[in-house]
């Protein structure tokens, strides 16, 4: 901010007064417990009027010893675990997690296993931005907005029960496949609850796009650059609505990516109107290729034929000594990954989620250690916050779709 | 009133004097106004506005209290009342008390003035809307004492900020009803509506151009001194906690919300009096009660009108910034308030009689534009989905 | 001045709505022994960084008020004059669009001044 002059007398001809210099500068702590901050970060704000001129951002009220939980229990056991990462859009933590533990062990799924991962996961990224555009419109003051888009998710949410058994706490991947086939109404199910995302998607944007007041609440607050943004390490949405056309899903395919189109928006200036189109747009792109893999996805084995990886079926269990034995190894023991160590990384719905996991040849993880998008965009908060009013903390905050499981771990 | 009490009079042979008898209606119509009317009408206002919303955001709203959930405001009432009192160790005791005293007397006596029929008014003071303007500015002390009084920097914030954005919008709100008394040559309440017709064209709004707008500009300076949104800041329930009431609990912070519903009616009840002709109804019987009922469902359904309008904005609208919020008051609705005074003056002044045609040209104009806003809103709604879309689209 | 005494006892009314509703949530709300937590303000869920009292407030709530004080001031002289207006005619409008012109030369000072930025 520029230099202050606290006395009028020094102020030279023609120079106007900065009415800031006179008043007294306020302490504030914004959150744990305040309604725009989930309960999970605290802003300790020093306020003039109600003009931030210093924040310092505290995380780790939801740290739960995520990676330290992960090295007590074999590698299947983890896999809950990754459900609490990020619980707007859990499938994706668990597909990547599974993802980085079968680079590591070198197996390689079925076709129909990634195309349901690729699924399920853009799947998670539309509820996963559906919350984080409806609740960041709803802080902001349209309720409406917000509850059409939690109806449009709760569609999602009651499909992804239908498939796995749970809504959030999905538990759905595992190393070497997933843990049950799509049901057979699934592609009908699917393609409902798109076309009703699409209405919402239209309706909101009908509600937010041409909204004066949204607009001003939303553009020209929170400005990050570009290089700012790549120093602090920041990923996904946050990134692109700078201008920077970085998407890991495009750029370092994994899964099915490669066998779809889609475009990847970006926007031009990096501000809080940038990052809610980016989103808004990504929603959309989502749909398309969830429609896309519809299309190319074909019947065929979900998991790994290889006992020592995926336990075999309950009838192989019951009835002969060898598929008990592998159920109880792999029960008992988890299952072996040689040793080594990798990182692998893909696009969450909030930017680049990455495991870097060691093993040492036993059936469990040596170590575990997660790379969550959200915590650099918190490092970087304070730089957006300043200079803005209390009320740009509220959209700001919103729009970078802060998820505690994630960021504190 | 008098005439009401007169005719009363009449019927009875007490030799009571009738000064008595007119000082002890208006207390008694006063009493039944505040404890009968105020008290339910601000619970069922809350109702309504929860339902309201509930539709517009496809969800259903209250329905467990009564039929419709209907009388879910007596079921918060009654929860509040058993709620814990709490009043902070730092706070300032006494001012914390009289806060919601003031800020619930600044509502209800707005009600003295606000007519409800041609002959039902507490008192049709000679200075009425100026009366109403100035009663209502109590609620801005009350909520300041609040503020302060918590001692709590949340607090404090949402006081000092619904303080200066009151304050402000008390400029434009008040510049707005001069157009109507320009016209109607008196400030009283019941004089400004006998000075309009039941004819659209005969209301204040379709005079001029400007007193168009100027009926706009009352109500979006009206909406923001009783902290609705689009300018609900001072209680901006993610940005400030709750505002000045944060440090509130139990009954005391609900009569704050009281204050406000009840202050929805008194937005809707300015409106309807200033620029909509008010209680007038076509002379269709010369019985008095039977008019008088005509009359009060007039009003009433102008008055409610407003009220859902507000409702209704509330569900839409997110909130604006406070530098937003005051750049609007004073760059652009403080000027267009001025022009619309002298606007209306010129009109006046040139053409002393007014100007029928222009009356009628501006309520076509109105009508027009409520037809096609209708049409589009018709449109989206056969649209749209229905409520129950989830059920039925994505069964568990 | 009989037109007032309603006022008064509407005031009273209030008066009695607040404080029979108070006193009944005092009888029938449960009351806890004074706890120091309990007792503190709000600051989302910390100790609070001190009383809010001690504190000045930015220049720019004052000068709000301070423009308020001066529209108003104006908007109060104002109503005579509108509600005579009809018989003052041409004459009227003419004395006030002079007054007027004096309070929007004023009005163009604070905007030029700056006082009507929010920062």
């Amino acid at each position: 901010m520029s230099v202050i002059s606290k006395d009028p007398a020094l102020l030279h001809d023609g120079d106007e007064p900065d009415n800031r210099a006179i008043s007294e500068i306020v302490e504030l702590q914004m959150g744990p417990s305040h309604p725009a901050t989930h309960g999970t970060i605290k802003f300790n704000l020093k306020l003039d009027g109600e003009t931030v001129i210093a924040c310092d951002t505290e995380v780790g009220y939801l740290h739960r010893g995520f990676e330290k939980m992960c090295e007590q229990g074999t590698w299947t056991q983890t896999i809950p675990y990754t459900d609490r990462l990020n619980y707007a859009s859990p499938l994706i933590n668990n597909f990547l997690f599974c993802e980085a533990a079968e680079r590591l062990a070198g197996v390689t799924v079925p076709e129909r296993c990634s195309y349901i991962r690729t699924i399920l996961s853009e799947m998670s990224r539309v509820a996963d931005h559906l919350t984080c555009l409806g609740m960041s419109a709803t802080e902001v003051g349209a309720i409406s907005v917000g509850f059409y888009m939690v109806e449009a998710r709760e569609i999602l949410y009651n499909l992804s029960q239908h498939i796995t058994g749970a809504r959030v706490t999905v538990s759905y991947g595992r190393i070497g496949g997933l843990t049950r086939d799509l049901p057979d109404d699934f592609e009908e199910r699917m393609r409902a609850a798109i076309a009703h995302t699409r209405t919402v998607m239209g309706d909101a944007e009908k509600l937010l796009e041409r909204n004066r007041i949204f607009i001003q609440r939303m553009a020209g607050v929170g400005i990050i650059s570009k290089e700012d943004t790549i120093s602090y390490g920041i990923t996904g949405p946050l990134l692109r609505a700078t201008g920077v056309r970085r998407d890991l899903r495009k750029d370092e395919p994994y899964m099915m990516y490669d066998r779809v189109e889609f475009n990847v928006p970006v926007g031009t200036k990096g501000d809080n109107w940038d990052r809610f189109s980016v989103r808004f747009e990504e929603v959309i792109e989502s749909l398309k290729i969830i429609e896309q893999l519809l299309g190319q996805i074909e019947p065929g084995p979900v998991k790994v034929d290889d006992p020592t990886i995926y336990m075999p079926d309950k009838a192989k269990v019951y009835n002969s000594i060898e598929g008990l034995m592998a159920q109880f190894k792999i029960v008992i023991e988890g299952v072996r990954i040689p040793a080594g160590e990798i990182y692998f990384a893909g696009e969450a719905a909030n930017g680049e989620l990455g495991f870097f996991l060691v093993s040492d040849g036993s059936g469990r993880p040596y170590r575990v250690r997660v790379r969550p998008p959200c915590f650099y965009a918190m490092g970087a908060l304070a730089q957006m916050l300043v200079g803005g009013g209390i009320a740009d903390i509220i959209s700001t905050f919103g729009m970078i779709n802060m998820i505690g499981g994630e960021c504190d771990r | 009133m008098q005439g009401f009490i007169d005719s009363l009079l009449a019927t009875t042979t007490t030799g009571l004097s009738r000064e008595l008898a007119y000082l002890g209606g208006m207390i008694g119509f006063g009493a039944l106004v505040v404890f009968g009317f105020i008290l339910p009408m601000a619970g069922i206002t809350s109702w309504l506005e929860r339902r309201v919303w509930a539709k517009i955001q496809s969800r259903v709203g209250p329905n467990r209290v009564g039929p419709g959930g209907f009388l879910q405001w007596l079921a918060d009432g009654l929860k509040n009342l058993l709620k814990e009192d709490v009043i902070p160790e730092a706070a300032d005791p006494t001012l914390f008390r009289l806060a919601p005293y003031i800020v619930v007397a600044g509502f209800v006596a707005a009600f003295v003035a606000i007519p409800f029929a041609g002959s039902l008014i507490i008192a049709d003071l000679n200075i009425g809307i100026l009366y109403i303007s100035a009663v209502t500015s109590l609620v801005v002390v009350g909520i300041l004492m609040a503020g302060w009084s918590s001692n709590n920097r949340w607090s404090m914030l949402g006081g000092i900020r619904s303080a200066s954005q009151i304050i402000s919008y008390e400029i434009p709100a008040g510049l707005s009803v001069f157009p109507v008394v320009l016209l109607s040559g008196t400030l009283s309440m019941q004089g400004i509506i006998e000075n309009q017709g039941w004819a659209p064209v005969d209301w204040h709004m379709f005079h001029s151009p400007f007193t168009l707008a100027a009926f706009l500009m009352s109500y979006i300076a009206l909406l923001a001194e009783g902290n609705r949104t689009p300018f609900d800041l001072p209680e901006a329930e993610s940005e400030l906690v709750a505002g000045f009431a944060t440090e509130y609990s139990g009954m005391r912070s609900l009569l704050f919300f009281l204050a406000e519903w009840g202050n929805l009616y008194v937005i809707g009840a300015i409106m309807a009096t200033l620029f909509m002709g008010g209680w007038q109804v076509p002379a269709f019987t010369d019985n008095v009660v039977l008019l008088t009922v005509a009359q009060f469902g007039m009003f009433f359904a102008k008055t409610y009108f407003w009220v859902f309008v507000a409702m209704w904005i509330r569900a839409t609208l997110p909130r604006v910034r406070v530098d937003q919020l005051m750049s609007l008051c004073w760059k652009y609705m403080v000027p267009i308030a001025m022009v619309n005074m002298f606007g209306t003056a010129l009109v006046m002044v040139v053409i002393p009689e007014g100007s029928r045609l222009m009356s009628y040209a501006l309520c076509g104009l109105m009508l027009f534009g409520l037809v096609r806003f209708g049409r589009r809103v018709n449109y989206h709604l056969k649209r749209s989905r229905r409520y129950d879309t989830v059920g039925a689209i994505m069964p568990v | 001045m009989s037109d007032y005494i309603p006022v008064f006892f509407t005031l009273v009314f209030a008066a009695v709505i607040v404080a029979v509703m108070v006193s009944l949530n005092r009888i029938l709300g449960p009351r806890t022994e004074a706890n120091a937590i309990k007792d503190a303000v709000f600051e989302c869920g910390n100790e609070p960084t001190g009383t809010a009292w001690g504190v000045r407030f930015a220049i720019k709530f004052y000068l709000v008020a301070l423009l308020f004080i001066v529209f108003d001031v104006e908007v109060v002289f104002m109503y005579p004059w509108a509600v005579i207006f009809r018989e003052l005619g041409w004459f009227g409008f003419v004395e006030m669009m002079v007054f007027m012109g004096i309070l929007v030369v004023g009005y163009m000072y604070a905007w030029r001044k700056g006082a009507l930025e929010w920062r």
